[in-house]
């Protein structure tokens, strides 16, 4: 009898054990909806194989819907959110403010100095890693090579300003609904403002001086503004002032762009024939620049951080290290192809051969790492950030600059009038927030 | 005695109304047909029609990308749980602003109705802190309470109007036969006024499927309703817009059915006492 208690006894413990190691933590991710995230949804398997103990919901919403979700679910120490997905914008505003756990206690398995040092260092806030990088992105040029090749020009594969300019002119053929050229156009900050920020950084322009002075009244952004607005006006396409991102990918799909400065991640559609009827004609180079020693490239990273208020910290990063570990990207490719493996976060990835084959591996990898977000302008500048200014109060004055810069290039107001606007609007901005004493 | 109306007049009147509620519905079309194009072809430039390549695969991955269902279920009881609760409080309210009247009703419907037009971010952070601490984030009962207390005022006016139809006289003749108050209300009014009751109904189901703030703030993944399933169609990257077509048509298309079986009673309740 002592020994059927015994037993009993032995079994309820080990069953209660049991239970306890399997108890399921349940963590909320919320995220973006694009295709390197859709992807890893659909990948869940392998994690679930490897961590049964852990069950992911996710919240996929647009981006600047999670931005406010987010900010007011930290703000309020919620707790709704175990993992959220943010741009390189956030994350040194926010880890400043504490509102995000660091990741410096990874694994080794996580292998933090394979990271590409660009995209770490727009991540890290005075030696803390506050979030791992998903994908990596910078900008460069892509252009039709068929119709270079016609027109009789060579397009370097670092070019100058000069030399883009020459090859819109050259290319450009309206009658046959070709343009020369494709730049956003469209107000925001991150459409044309983080393109005319870039353009900037390459012709010595700053958006304020070390005393946070903005310096729209400099000569420096009047050349970028007359040279932006001229290029798109004279090769660009019609309406050039409505298009972002995905109306210029649009356009150069269908092959009406002959030439296209924008995100290195398009790549992948640009070279997919199932996508484009061009693919196999699709040229890269750097982003231009002036002579000045820095190029209009940009560097962003979606990544993946943990909210201080999150209850589940533990299994969020193990959630995160496997989904920005090295083991993840070998994953997609042997699931998907080396083509879809999420681009720009680890040097690994492009010291690998069969990835480095890929037409803009290269591209890529020496745009993303010809940018410095510690160090953007041939100027001396008080902020970080290379296409943004990473203070909370940017998104809002650039978006207003954005309007006035896109009103400019729709033919509403002169360039000079924009820049004097422009300049009266940051100088009471900046001087409300306290920056300009 | 009504105006006779020459064919030319008619003819003429039939077509600007045509025309008006295709201009109306264009979006709504553009937006059926944008979801049986390809990704290319949805943002083809000049937009394609004839040409365009026609597919089910938006729909297809849609489906097989979210859990529908659970979306479209959120839906309806946010919905219906909102306007059911709202009625409960609005008809006695209803009753006393229109048959008791004190001095400063008309200020009180004012007022309520101000708060309409008060931006809903104003009051997102103390919403959201409430909610936190009362348990209520991420659940049906809280976006039931928070849109119940969104479309009071609308609810209310809606039945106040209503109930200023009904003669007075009748429910003091059922007060004299010795009606208890809850015995006027359930038993006289309700029963009068159901039309009105429907017709508010209907529309406050319509306006709380289609809120896309609130549910969209105070939920994450138990009770989000099907404006959150379009958000999570929409890309800050990429071609999206076929399949935010095909999720858009997929979350209006119950109310948009409600809609057209219910069009008289809405008619009805939107335009009463409009006419006077």
């Amino acid at each position: 009898m002592k020994l059927s208690i015994r037993a009993l006894m032995g079994a309820c413990a080990v069953g209660a054990i049991g239970t306890f190691a399997m108890a399921e933590t349940t963590i909320t991710v919320a995220t973006v909806n694009n295709g390197d995230m859709v992807r890893m949804q659909g990948l869940m398997d392998d994690f679930y194989a490897k961590h049964p103990d852990i069950k992911v919901e996710w919240v996929t919403l647009e981006e600047n819907v999670l931005r406010q979700n987010v900010t007011t679910d930290i703000a309020a120490g919620g707790g709704q959110y175990d993992v959220i997905t943010i741009g390189t914008y956030e994350v040194p505003i926010w880890g400043k403010l504490g509102w995000l756990e660091s990741l410096n206690d990874l694994p080794a398995d996580y292998d933090v100095d394979d990271l590409l040092p660009a995209i770490r260092g727009g991540l890290t806030v005075d030696g803390n890693l506050y979030a791992s990088p998903f994908y990596g992105e910078s900008s460069f040029v892509n252009y039709r090579k068929d119709l270079a090749e016609k027109a009789g020009i060579t397009i370097p594969d670092a070019p100058t300003w000069d030399d883009i300019k020459a090859a819109a002119a050259a290319m450009t053929d309206t009658e046959a609904g070709i343009y020369g050229i494709c730049l956003r156009g469209k107000a925001g900050w991150g459409e044309n403002m983080a393109f005319l920020t870039t353009m900037a950084n390459s012709y010595g322009a700053r958006w304020f001086d070390e005393n946070w002075q903005p310096q729209f009244d400099q000569p420096e952004w009047k050349a970028v503004m007359t040279d932006y607005v001229e290029l798109l006006t004279k090769y660009g396409p019609p309406g050039a002032s409505n298009n972002g991102y995905n109306e210029n990918l649009t356009l150069s799909l269908q092959g009406k762009c002959a030439m296209r400065m924008d995100a290195t991640v398009s790549a992948g559609a640009l070279t997919d024939p199932a996508q484009s009827e061009f693919a196999d004609k699709v040229g890269f180079a750097l982003a231009p620049d002036a002579g000045l020693g820095k190029r209009a490239n940009w560097l962003w990273a979606w990544s993946l951080a943990i909210p201080a208020s999150s209850d589940a910290k533990d299994a969020a990063k193990t959630f995160i290290n496997w989904a920005t570990n090295k083991e993840y990207l070998a994953l997609v490719a042997s699931k998907e192809g080396w083509g879809n493996v999420p681009p720009g976060t680890r040097t690994s990835l492009y010291a690998n051969p069969e990835y480095a084959a890929l037409p803009f591996a290269k591209m890529t990898i020496d745009s993303i790492n010809a940018a410095d977000p510690t160090n953007p302008a041939t100027k001396p500048v008080p902020y970080v950030g290379v296409q943004f200014v990473a203070i909370p109060e940017f998104a809002g004055l650039a978006t207003s600059v954005g309007e006035i810069f896109s009103a400019a290039l729709a033919g509403q107001k002169t360039v000079d009038e924009a820049l004097a606007e422009a300049q009266a609007l940051a100088v009471a901005e900046m001087t409300a927030a306290g920056y300009i004493k | 005695m009504a105006r006779a109306h020459s064919p030319r007049r008619k003819l003429l009147t039939t077509l600007a109304a045509w025309t008006v509620a295709l201009i109306i519905f264009f979006p709504v079309l553009w937006m059926i047909l944008t979801s049986f194009k390809t990704e290319p072809s949805a943002v083809a430039m000049p937009p394609e029609f004839l040409s365009a390549d026609w597919t089910l695969e938006n729909y297809a991955e849609v489906w097989a990308r979210s859990d529908y269902p659970r979306f479209f279920w959120n839906s309806v009881v946010i919905s219906v749980g909102s306007t059911l609760l709202g009625l409960l409080i609005a008809i006695p309210a209803a009753w006393a602003m229109a048959f008791v009247p004190g001095k400063k009703t008309k200020d009180l419907l004012m007022w309520m109705l101000s708060t309409k037009m008060m931006p809903a971010v104003a009051v997102m952070i103390p919403l959201y802190l409430l909610f936190l601490k009362f348990g209520l984030i991420d659940t049906r009962i809280g976006l039931v309470i928070a849109l119940m207390l969104m479309n009071l005022p609308i609810i209310i006016w809606m039945l106040y109007t209503y109930f200023k139809e009904i003669p007075g006289e009748i429910l003091e003749a059922s007060r004299m036969d010795g009606a208890s108050l809850w015995g006027e209300i359930v038993h006289v009014l309700t029963p009068m006024a159901l039309p009105g009751i429907a017709s508010t109904m209907l529309l406050n189901i319509i306006l709380a499927w289609n809120e896309a703030f609130w549910t969209i703030v105070l939920t994450t993944t138990k009770a989000a309703p099907l404006s959150a399933f379009i958000a999570s169609f929409s890309a800050p990257q990429g071609l999206f817009y076929a399949k935010l077509s095909a999720a858009s048509a997929m979350a209006i298309l119950p109310i948009l059915i409600l809609g057209w079986f219910s069009q008289k009673q809405l008619v009805r309740g939107l335009t009463f006492g409009a006419v006077k």
